[in-house]
């Protein structure tokens, strides 16, 4: 029965996509960008990931969908539709496709207990997290305590990103140009 | 937007949850799914609704672009410092055992400090993002673009 | 049955992925390109997150009753993940607007036109 809901997202997830990439309209694809990420949320909460279910909602759906709709206020709302098909990118992607899909096979099985990745560090986090740190929810103490630099890093990430979108769109950014030939033509 | 009733009305009873849902979240954040990004997230997209609905200039006596610069820089250089209080104390970069008297309380407070920083760091950059957008669309609509993007458009819609 | 099951799983992911990489390969919208990186993001987050799942688990917070949970680690790997793709994908959003002021236009073949010598590769 879970595998059903299961499999039933994962289709939804599809064709969303698909039209995602099919209409002209940005604002109907941006608007479908966000029911792609509200279902992979949900995709997300069926396979135990609750904090990453969290995220990607609010994200993905709300921070994601806000700034393209922001960004489609200030560039067009239509997208020139490509003149007839295009053969080399379809063979290019069907063939990556392909490859991945016989990579794949190798895989483990989905959801063994066994799996190589829950056998080698997982069950130490998993018993002594508790008695170590006194925090029950594993995600946010090995984020926050285990891993901590690496939380530093996205922090850091996360206001370069700030201070970049600043340097771009802040009320005197590309205005420049002007002072700059003042200064010069003063130095003359 | 705030001449529309039904939107005023309940931007005015949402907005408030909103908020303490995110400090809800950011606090829990040890006790159930949660901690610094997702609360950011939600207090962010708080204030963009609040500006959605009053305008940006509302928004910005709400909460001053000076105050939007200071608290982005401010949550990383809390991290920093906790950090470097680990090593002011005796232990490595980032050890919280030594920041109390218990080891577990200790981490305790080192991870709800690091969270916090954490949180106000994305808030304060969610709320830029948005504050970026909106002034350069502001000041493009005071030029003659406002015409030329209604004319692009109507191309395409024959 | 959990063969199916994990075969559909990752031929599902893998469309994703090819569906999001032909969008960012084949429109020429700047903004349709943006959006065909995120449905790939999201897509191999997916996989790593379908990696980490154990049948018959729980979410990995501890508490009674529970005897077995889900790896908690693709879960940690994945909220940097989805935070930093935000942050790059604001990037490219606020670059997308400035080349619009610049150029006049956000498509591939009319940008090439409007910037001739840097098409070329000069």
């Amino acid at each position: 029965m879970i595998y059903l809901i299961d499999i039933t997202l994962l289709v939804f997830l599809i064709v969303v996509a698909y039209a995602v990439v099919r209409v002209t309209d940005l604002f109907e694809a941006a608007m479908l960008f966000a029911i792609y990420s509200l279902l992979s949320a949900g995709l997300f909460a069926m396979l135990d990931a609750g904090d990453v279910a969290l995220t990607e909602a609010a994200v993905g759906a709300g921070i994601g969908t806000i700034l393209m709709l922001a960004a489609l206020a200030l560039t067009h709302r239509y997208e020139r539709p490509a003149p007839g098909r295009n053969p080399t990118a379809l063979a290019i992607v069907i063939v990556t496709g392909l490859g991945l899909g016989y990579a794949s096979l190798d895989l483990p099985e989905f959801g063994a207990a066994d799996n190589p990745v829950h056998t080698h560090v997982a069950p130490y986090y998993i018993q002594q997290t508790y008695d170590d740190t006194g925090v029950s929810n594993l995600v946010a103490a090995i984020l926050a305590s285990y891993r901590s630099i690496d939380t530093l890093g996205e922090a850091v990430v996360i206001l370069t990103a700030g201070i970049i979108v600043f340097a771009l769109l802040a009320p005197g950014a590309g205005r420049g140009k002007r002072t700059s030939t003042t200064r010069s033509e003063e130095a003359e | 937007m705030s001449d529309h009733a039904i939107l005023r009305v309940v931007a005015r009873l949402v907005i408030p949850l909103f908020m303490l849902f995110g400090l809800y979240v950011q606090f829990h954040g040890e006790y159930s799914p949660g901690g610094g990004f997702q609360a950011g997230v939600l207090f962010g997209a708080a204030w963009i609704l609040f500006v959605l609905i009053y305008g940006l200039d509302t928004g910005l006596r709400v909460i001053p672009e000076a105050l939007i610069y200071n608290l982005a820089c401010l949550g990383v250089l809390l991290y920093c410092l906790i950090g470097v209080l680990g090593v002011a104390l005796g232990g490595h970069f980032l050890n919280f055992d030594v920041l109390w008297t218990t080891p577990k309380a200790a981490q305790q407070a080192g991870i709800i400090l690091v969270e916090l920083g954490v949180g106000v760091t994305v808030a304060a950059v969610v709320m830029l993002f948005f504050t970026c957008f909106v002034r350069r669309r502001a000041l493009n609509k005071t030029g003659a673009d406002t015409d030329q993007w209604r004319e692009d458009n109507h191309d395409h819609d024959s | 049955m959990t063969t199916i099951l994990s075969l559909f799983n990752y031929w599902a992911v893998i469309a994703l992925m090819m569906v999001g990489y032909y969008c960012l390969i084949a429109h020429g919208n700047m903004i349709k390109k943006i959006m065909g990186l995120g449905i790939f993001q999201t897509s191999v987050f997916i996989m790593f997150i379908s990696a980490g799942k154990v049948l018959g688990g729980s979410t990995p917070i501890l508490r009674e009753g529970v005897t077995e949970y889900s790896n908690p680690l693709p879960h940690v790997l994945i909220l940097t993940a989805i935070v930093v793709g935000i942050a790059t994908t604001a990037v490219a959003l606020a670059l997308a607007v400035r080349i619009q002021e610049a150029f006049g236009t956000i498509e591939d073949d009319q940008l090439s036109e409007a910037d001739p010598e840097d098409a070329a590769g000069q």
